[in-house]
């Protein structure tokens, strides 16, 4: 038994159930994103282009494989939190559920693929 | 006969609110709306980026068919959309914390920030294709 009241322990958490953790992440990512995101850019623009050697000699530079790990992890996860408040306005019931797992799989598969893919080129 | 009164009005035909045929959309919600379209698209870039790196870590046969792609004329049409895209949703996301501060919600200042939004990702745009 815990000594807290019914009150304490929903204090906070509204109607999402995890209060404002969902809200201040999408803040959070986006103001790391927004720092690293414009360098990604013109980096990976340059990058893009070139013959496989150079792209290898590009990705393969730690500065530029540990941005783009950055850019593909948060990017990702930022996008999965996005595209879950979408779902959550338009769809509803087992729909809302399927889709928000379906983008929650999707984004980590393609950061999983994305930070293998980085590694071999890299190390 | 109140019965036979009360099934006509529920057969009348009435215009849905707010009515799409004469419904002006303000540019506050256009610049909205684009925040969640563009966030979304970047899957699309983000699909194809994380594709290109597998192939280039995988075979030369791999990577020329992925940055065939990438570098067609329609790979080309896409990045440089995504590129807008990112550009508009980093651009409204600076807006967000803005609004989260409690400012810029007048009406006045909010349509500036919204053509801010809209003109400067076109500016950022092609100053980022003129460095790279």
């Amino acid at each position: 038994m815990r000594y807290l009241t019914a009150r304490k322990r929903a204090e906070g958490k509204g109607a999402a159930g995890t209060g404002t953790e969902h809200f201040w992440y999408m803040k959070m990512s986006g103001v790391g994103l927004a720092i690293i995101t414009p360098v990604f850019l013109v980096a990976f623009g340059r990058a893009l282009g070139g013959d496989r050697a150079e792209v290898l000699d590009a990705f393969s530079h730690p500065a530029m494989a540990i941005l783009t790990g950055l850019v593909i992890f948060f990017g990702l996860r930022h996008y999965a939190g996005g595209a879950q408040t979408m779902i959550e306005d338009y769809a509803h019931g087992m729909t809302r559920r399927a889709l928000i797992i379906g983008v929650t799989v999707l984004s980590y598969g393609m950061i999983a693929t994305g930070l293998f893919a980085l590694a071999k080129i890299a190390l | 006969m109140a019965e036979t009164d009360l099934a006509r009005t529920e057969q009348v035909e009435r215009p849905l609110s707010p009515h799409l045929q004469i419904y002006r959309p303000q540019l506050t919600s256009i610049t909205s709306i684009l925040t969640r379209i563009t966030g979304n698209a970047l899957i699309v870039a983000a699909l194809l980026i994380v594709w290109w790196l597998l192939a280039a870590s995988t075979s030369d046969a791999y990577f020329a068919m992925a940055n065939a792609v990438l570098t067609s004329w329609f790979g080309d049409l896409v990045m440089t959309l995504s590129l807008w895209a990112i550009w508009y949703h980093y651009l409204a996301g600076l807006r967000h914390f803005y609004f989260d501060a409690g400012k810029g919600l007048d009406i006045p200042t909010a349509e500036k920030l919204g053509w801010g939004c809209i003109i400067g990702s076109v500016v950022l745009t092609v100053i980022t294709l003129f460095l790279v």
